[in-house]
This record gives structure tokens, C-alpha cells and sequence, in this order.
């Protein structure tokens, strides 16, 4: 469904990630793994178009999207829920989340949708007109989920959602994330750098070194052991 | 007593007209932070739109005329929305983030659309002829309130109220507040920046045009009215903070009301200089204006 092909990007002159190739499928959860600084979130930027990449081709659904611009790539069905959040912080979260709808060019029937994002994430109910910023970080990272969602994605990119969050919301958020993989079929790519928690909900797996991919595979069919030596710092 | 009350009016009335200049530019420059110079001739373009239509009902309507201006402001804001939009098109879009080009570019249309305006209407001030039913005023304790002062008052709270309602109500407000909060995160939810910045522009010039029909109540209009208010218009922003609605209202009242008392006790040039000077104070003091936007840092 997702297709990266051989793609090298960066920032100016440094090049972070070095003739990458990728796949992502429907229903299925992709990590990718590395220690910090090993282009990851480089990549998601790349899939998302934040990032023009210097060389290579990014496929979705058979189409080639690599010059369009993040907007567009939004509206065929990619969400995205960067690291930090990003959060509209003076704006309240009935306004973050009303902004999710922005992705859908379709006439679609908010309430239901929003139905559903609220049993998936019921704090975000309680809390529609505080603002944005005043959530605490667990609470941001579920509004930032609930907001990419609300677009009904078919790919959603997870850029480290666990990072720095109480333990009782990791385990929801990575409840979510099997959720909507499993009875929605839409197709995730997780960033992570515990190998733990991602082979905890993942199917296939990458792990990035220096900025190219060192080793990939089925999570089903490989041993943590094998792999543990490209993560340890 | 009636002293106190007349300056206090005086205050808020020359409030208003500050807000009104300022409004549009609360948009551009505020919200959008592109250093329009060009603002005074959004303003004056709405000026002249009012002429025009007035010119229009005094030739094909002079039975009418009472209601020429409820049909020149649309036009002002409309008019004055077309060429923002334009401008952002064709120059402002490349400047983003490059705040001297933008400024000096910016000038340059300024000149340009003073010539043409000379160059159509000629050199000289013209009239525009207040509407008759806004003649004279109402006499409150022996104070007497001029109709045009007070319509002036009405109008800009109405035009601020509606941009406010505009911002925070509607989802194109939303997108525009979405765009100059994150334009990055904006983009990833779908939101196709660059129409969303043609539009605002277009919105902060149309309100430049409402401010230009406004001025024609208060004497004759000619190509240079704009620069006499962008001044003042970029001081109230400033000092009100940028990016916040409520502060660019606070300021604009605020200035007004401060150089009227200080004009009434010394003199024009001086309380001029003055209010600069506090408004200099001030902002050593508190250098993101009056309101400043707080919340809970990203953590």
C-alpha cells in the first residue's frame, strides 16, 4: 500500500537517511526501530512530504506522490501524529479536534465520527474546551492520535506516541493503535526505539542504523535477542 | 464635569478610528506577520470606493442618496479584499519570512497605488458628503455628541465583533488561526496553507477598506491618507500585542484616551511626542504589547 523506494533525505547539505526502502500494509503494523538520530522521524517527514526527498520515490496506492505537498497526501488517506505532538496549544481541543476534519473532502457525519473518538479516548470528552496547551502530555498525545483519526486515514504515521507518557496511557494508546489496525484495516507505521513495546503490537518490523535499514522482518518469526545488539547505545 | 466627559468621548472616539486602521492590520500583520507598508492604500482604496459610489447615486440616484454608504461599504471591503488577495499573489507570497524585503516591496506598492489614485482622481482632496440623517448630534447633560463620532464607534465595534465571531466561530476562522499558530501541523491535517494565507490577507484588507469608507465621515480623502494612519496603525498592533484581537481594541482605546488628555493639556505636536515616547516606555517594559499570549508550554 505504502511504498518507499531507495529514498535518501535530509536536511541542506547533511543527508540523514541514505537510499531507504519500505513497505507498509493494510491492517498491519510496521515499527520502525533505531537509537535516536538514525533518521526516523526523517523518514515519517519524508512519507508525509514535510520533507522533499533528495533522491528515490515514494509510492501510495500505486501512485507516485513524491513532489505533492503534505496537504494532498493527507487527503488520499495519510495521517500523521508528529513527535512532540504538535498540538494547536491556544486553540481549545474541540478546535484540535474539529481541524482533524480537515482532511475529508467528502460530506461525512461529524457526530459519529466523533462518537467513536470519544470511546476510543474518553478524557478528550471531559476536557473539549480547555485549551490545547494545557493538557498535560499523555492527554495531548491522545488528542494528537484522536485529531489524525478523525480524517479517517488508511496509512497512520506514529512518530514515538509513547515517548515521555505515564505507563496507564502507553498501554491505551498501544490498545488504540491494535484497535484501529485490526477492525479498521488501516495500515500503521510506528516509530519506536523500545523494542519491547513495539513487538508488543507490531507485525513486520525495520531497524534503521546510520540512516539506512540494518534489519527487517516478521515480528512472529524473529527472536528479540537477534536484533537487540542494533539498538543498545 | 462636562469638560471630563467631552475629552473622555474625544478619548474614545479617536480610539475608534485607531481600531479601525489598526483592525486589518491586526490581521496581516498580527496574526500573519507580513510588514505591510501597503496597508494606508487598502485603506485609502476603501476611501475612494465610498467617493465612487457616491458619485454613482448622485447621478443615477440622487433621490437615494441617504443610503449610498450602506451600499459603499461592502463595495469598500470587497474592493479593498481583491487587490490584498492580488497582492498576496503576485508579491507577498514570496517574501514569507523575510521581513525587510517585504517591508521595502511593500512601500513600493504604497507609491504605486498613491500614482494611480492621483492619476484617476487627481492630485487635489475630494469630498465625500457625510449622509444627511448623520448630521449634527445628540445632546446628553450639555455634552453633545456628534452622530458621525458615535456612528464611527458603532461601526467599528460591529466590524471587530464580526471579525472576532469570523476567527473563532467559523472554519475558515479556524484554518487561518490553525495556519499562523503551526503551518506545518496545518498542512499535515489537510489544510492547504497557501489558500488559507490568499484569504486572510484578503480578509485584514477588506477590513482596511471598512476603515477608509469610515474616514470619509470625517473630512475630504486624497492619496496620502493612508500614510497619515499606517503609523498609527502599526503602533496600536505593537502595543496591543501581536496575534491578540482584545489587544489591538485595548491599545487602540488606550492611545486614544492617553492623547487626548495629554492633548488637552499641553498641545497637538507635543502630545504626540509623548504618547511615542510612553508607548517606547512601555514596550522596554513589557515587549510582547499589552496582552501577551500565555499557555502551558509544550512539554
Amino acid at each position: 500500500m505504502l511504498s518507499v523506494q531507495n529514498v535518501t533525505a535530509g536536511y541542506e547539505q547533511s543527508v540523514v537517511l541514505e537510499n531507504v526502502s519500505i513497505n507498509a500494509q493494510k491492517g498491519a503494523v510496521t515499527a520502525v526501530l533505531g537509537r535516536n538520530g538514525v533518521g526516523k522521524t526523517t523518514l515519517i517527514k519524508s512519507i508525509i512530504g514535510l520533507i522533499k526527498p533528495m533522491a528515490g520515490k515514494i509510492e501510495w496506492e500505486d501512485e507516485d506522490i513524491t513532489s505533492l505537498p503534505p496537504e494532498e497526501r493527507v487527503r488520499k488517506g495519510i495521517g500523521y501524529v508528529p513527535q512532540g505532538r504538535e498540538i494547536f496549544s491556544t486553540l481549545t481541543v474541540e478546535e484540535n479536534l474539529l481541524l482533524g476534519f480537515e482532511a475529508l473532502s467528502k460530506k461525512v457525519n461529524p457526530a459519529q465520527i466523533l462518537a467513536e473518538i470519544y470511546e476510543l479516548f474518553p478524557i478528550l470528552k471531559e476536557m473539549l474546551h480547555r485549551k490545547g496547551g494545557d493538557l498535560s502530555g499523555g492527554q495531548q498525545q491522545q488528542l494528537a492520535i484522536a485529531r489524525a483519526l478523525i480524517g479517517q486515514p488508511k496509512l497512520l504515521l506514529l512518530d514515538e506516541p509513547m515517548e515521555g507518557i505515564q505507563p496507564s496511557i502507553v498501554q491505551l494508546i498501544r490498545d488504540v493503535i491494535v484497535k484501529i489496525a485490526k477492525e479498521k484495516m488501516v495500515g500503521i507505521v510506528l516509530v519506536e526505539h523500545s523494542l519491547d513495546l513495539a513487538f508488543s503490537c507490531a507485525d513486520y518490523f525495520y531497524i534503521f542504523d546510520r540512516g539506512t535499514v540494518v534489519a527487517q522482518g516478521r515480528v512472529s518469526e524473529t527472536n528479540m535477542n537477534d536484533i537487540q545488539q542494533f539498538l543498545t547505545v | 464635569m462636562s469638560v471630563v466627559i467631552t475629552q473622555v468621548f474625544n478619548g474614545f472616539s479617536l480610539g475608534s478610528i485607531l481600531l479601525f486602521v489598526a483592525i486589518g492590520l491586526a490581521v496581516t500583520f498580527g496574526l500573519m506577520g507580513v510588514i505591510n507598508m501597503a496597508h494606508g492604500e487598502l485603506i485609502m482604496v476603501g476611501a475612494y470606493m465610498t467617493y465612487v459610489v457616491q458619485q454613482i447615486f448622485a447621478k443615477y440616484a440622487p433621490q437615494s442618496m441617504g443610503y449610498y454608504f450602506f451600499i459603499a461599504i461592502p463595495v469598500a471591503f470587497f474592493v479593498s479584499a481583491l487587490l490584498g488577495w492580488g497582492l498576496e499573489k503576485i508579491l507577498i507570497r514570496h517574501l514569507y519570512h523575510r521581513p525587510l524585503d517585504s517591508l521595502l516591496a511593500t512601500w513600493g506598492v504604497s507609491l504605486i497605488l498613491q500614482q494611480i489614485a492621483r492619476t484617476i482622481f487627481g492630485a487635489p482632496n475630494v469630498a465625500v458628503l457625510p449622509p444627511e440623517w448623520l448630521d449634527g448630534g445628540v445632546r446628553i447633560a450639555g455634552v453633545v455628541f456628534p452622530y458621525k463620532r458615535l456612528f464611527i464607534l458603532v461601526f467599528v465595534i460591529l466590524s471587530i465583533f464580526a471579525l472576532y465571531i469570523y476567527l473563532t466561530k467559523t472554519p475558515a476562522g479556524r484554518r487561518i488561526r490553525a495556519v499562523t499558530l503551526n503551518r506545518d501541523m496545518a498542512s499535515c491535517l489537510g489544510i492547504s496553507t497557501r489558500k488559507v494565507d490568499a484569504y486572510a490577507f484578503a480578509i485584514g484588507s477588506g477590513f482596511a477598506g471598512l476603515a477608509g469608507c469610515a474616514l470619509t465621515l470625517l473630512g475630504p480623502i486624497g492619496p496620502t491618507i493612508g500614510t497619515y494612519y499606517i503609523v498609527d496603525a502599526f503602533m496600536v498592533v505593537i502595543l496591543g500585542g501581536v496575534g491578540k484581537l482584545i489587544g489591538t481594541v485595548l491599545g487602540a482605546f488606550g492611545i486614544g484616551l492617553v492623547s487626548t488628555l495629554m492633548e488637552y493639556s499641553t498641545s497637538a505636536t507635543m502630545a504626540k511626542v509623548m504618547m511615542f515616547a510612553l508607548i517606547i516606555a512601555f514596550l522596554q517594559w513589557k515587549p510582547s504589547g499589552l496582552v501577551s499570549v500565555k499557555t502551558r508550554s509544550l512539554d
